[in-house]
């Protein structure tokens, strides 16, 4: 089966082609600069530049591919969780082009999608495995006993990491987007050199909280300011960033080892983190444990894991029915 | 001059309790922009009011998403205008709840917003006063607020700070 993913939920915009496990092309049009000297992403210009990207990334994402649209067997387009206006672009784009051409339309939830990354990256993973979602709106750890079946077994109870990391690279005069800022001067820095707090770390459940580490780092922040005082920016950096992704691979593994699962998978933007990415393999696979961690590209989002998971649901044999709208909170369990 | 109730709040848990003992005060179509730096409390302060206006949802952090929705025993809307230019955005953006009088609206607003408030709304502005502390300071603007006032005073008066 061929399928175009369609992904807009957010600032990207992610068209793609997979014909089964295989992806075929895949195109994302950054919009990063455009939000940049907000500090955030803007959905008002996000859905703006969607409009303006999405039709000519469909015409290349079928010429890479070497697919004419009259080849496709379904659209799938990512309908929820995301700004509604984003999420309206690529919902219009993708309903037009299944009347047009007379096929179904499958719409995916965004966080499926993102887990799909790893079947995509790892041919042969299958379920039951645990996975954490990590993003700027989203950190969560989920349990797939089979596909199509997403339990949520624990969530951030205040902000999402990637928020965590925007916001305080932003207070701290980094630049946008934080987290990759964050990560590359943490290379150069001692993790160990400040001890910032591990929230929930201790509790039994999967929750996360990042709230009260803002809070801390702020105040750390601040303290040395007003004495004065200069800080080595790369320290700070690598130790803010361990506390994120301490308690993250430690609750993930945790999971796995209460589910019995033997695969682990890491999907979202902030899996992108060299740090997140390194600490999982390395406590993962001490624990015997299959961990995926998909390429940057795969991680980030994209339009080829709304393919692929546009693939799933059609030969499932669901349909999306035309008259369906995107639901800016759409859940996933 | 505004009229103010100012309470003091030691710990994010004493926020959340502060607003829970203001939600009885709040009707639909009520608006209540928060104020106060990074990391002083607002999405806390939101939790507390939603639990007392019978939210029962996990109520977190809307920055990435500008706009989150709960069902209480009135519909709560929470808003953070962090990156909007402004409150226009948000109804373009195709949040017409926000002028609905059957919501409870909660506006995380920053102080750089050019707000599109209406006449009446209350602010809670954060002030940070140490490590913990927090000054809550409630200012009732437009006249039916001022009267309502009395209200909140009533039901925070706990927490009134000594100044």
């Amino acid at each position: 089966m061929i399928v175009l993913g369609i992904e807009t939920s957010c600032d990207e915009t992610g068209v793609a082609v997979v014909e089964d496990g295989r992806i075929r092309s895949s195109l994302i049009g950054q919009q990063i600069e455009l939000h940049a000297r907000y500090g955030g992403v803007v959905p008002e210009l996000a859905s703006r530049a969607h409009l303006r990207t999405l039709n000519p990334a469909i015409g290349q994402a079928l010429d890479h591919a070497g697919v004419s649209a009259r080849e496709l067997d379904a659209i799938a387009v990512t309908v929820g969780p995301g700004f509604i206006g984003s999420l309206l672009v690529g919902v219009s784009a993708a309903k037009a082009l299944a009347l047009v051409f007379g096929i179904p339309l499958i719409g995916v939830n965004h966080l499926e999608g993102h887990v799909e990354a790893a079947f995509l990256d790892r041919p042969g993973l299958e379920p039951p495995l645990v996975g954490l979602i990590v993003s700027g709106g989203h950190t969560m750890i989920v349990w797939l006993p089979e596909h199509g079946r997403f339990e949520i077994l624990g969530a951030t109870i205040d902000d999402a990491a990637g928020e965590a990391f925007d916001k305080i690279a932003r207070f701290v005069g980094l630049g946008y987007p934080g987290g990759p800022e964050i990560d590359r001067l943490a290379r150069d820095g001692n993790p160990a050199a400040h001890r910032f707090p591990r929230a929930l770390m201790a509790e039994p459940s999967y929750d996360f909280s990042l709230s009260g580490l803002k809070t801390a780092v702020i105040r750390w922040v601040r303290e040395r300011r007003a004495r004065g005082e200069e800080f080595d920016l790369p320290d700070f950096a690598a130790s803010f960033q361990e506390a994120i992704v301490e308690v993250q691979v430690a609750k993930t593994l945790r999971a796995a080892e209460e589910k019995g699962a033997s695969s682990v998978v890491v999907a979202g933007g902030v899996a992108a983190n060299s740090r997140l990415r390194a600490l999982m393999l390395e406590e993962g696979g001490r624990r015997g444990l299959d961990v995926v961690i998909p390429p940057v590209e795969l991680c980030t989002d994209n339009g080829a894991m709304i393919a692929a998971a546009g693939i799933r649901r059609l030969a499932r044999g669901e349909r999306t029915p035309l008259d369906a709208g995107p639901d800016p909170n759409l859940a996933l369990a | 001059m505004a009229a103010e109730q100012i309470c003091v709040s030691r710990s994010p848990e004493e926020t959340q309790a502060i607003a829970e003992a203001l939600a009885p005060a709040l009707l639909p179509g009520d608006i209540v922009a928060l104020s106060g730096d990074l990391g002083a409390g607002k999405t806390a302060f939101v939790q507390g009011a939603a639990r007392g206006l019978g939210v029962k949802e996990r109520v977190t952090s809307p920055t990435f998403v500008i706009v989150r929705e709960y069902q209480g025993r009135v519909p709560v809307l929470h808003v953070d205008v962090y990156r909007l230019g402004n409150l226009r955005e948000l109804v373009e953006l195709g949040y017409e709840e926000f002028l609905d009088p059957a919501w409870v609206v909660f506006i995380e607003w920053g102080d750089a917003v050019d707000a599109l408030l209406p006449d009446e709304w209350l602010e809670v502005e954060l002030r940070r006063e140490g490590d913990e502390e927090r000054r809550v300071v409630f200012r009732a603007h437009g006249r039916e607020w001022g009267r309502r006032l009395a209200g909140v005073r009533e039901r925070t008066a706990s927490w009134k700070a000594a100044v």
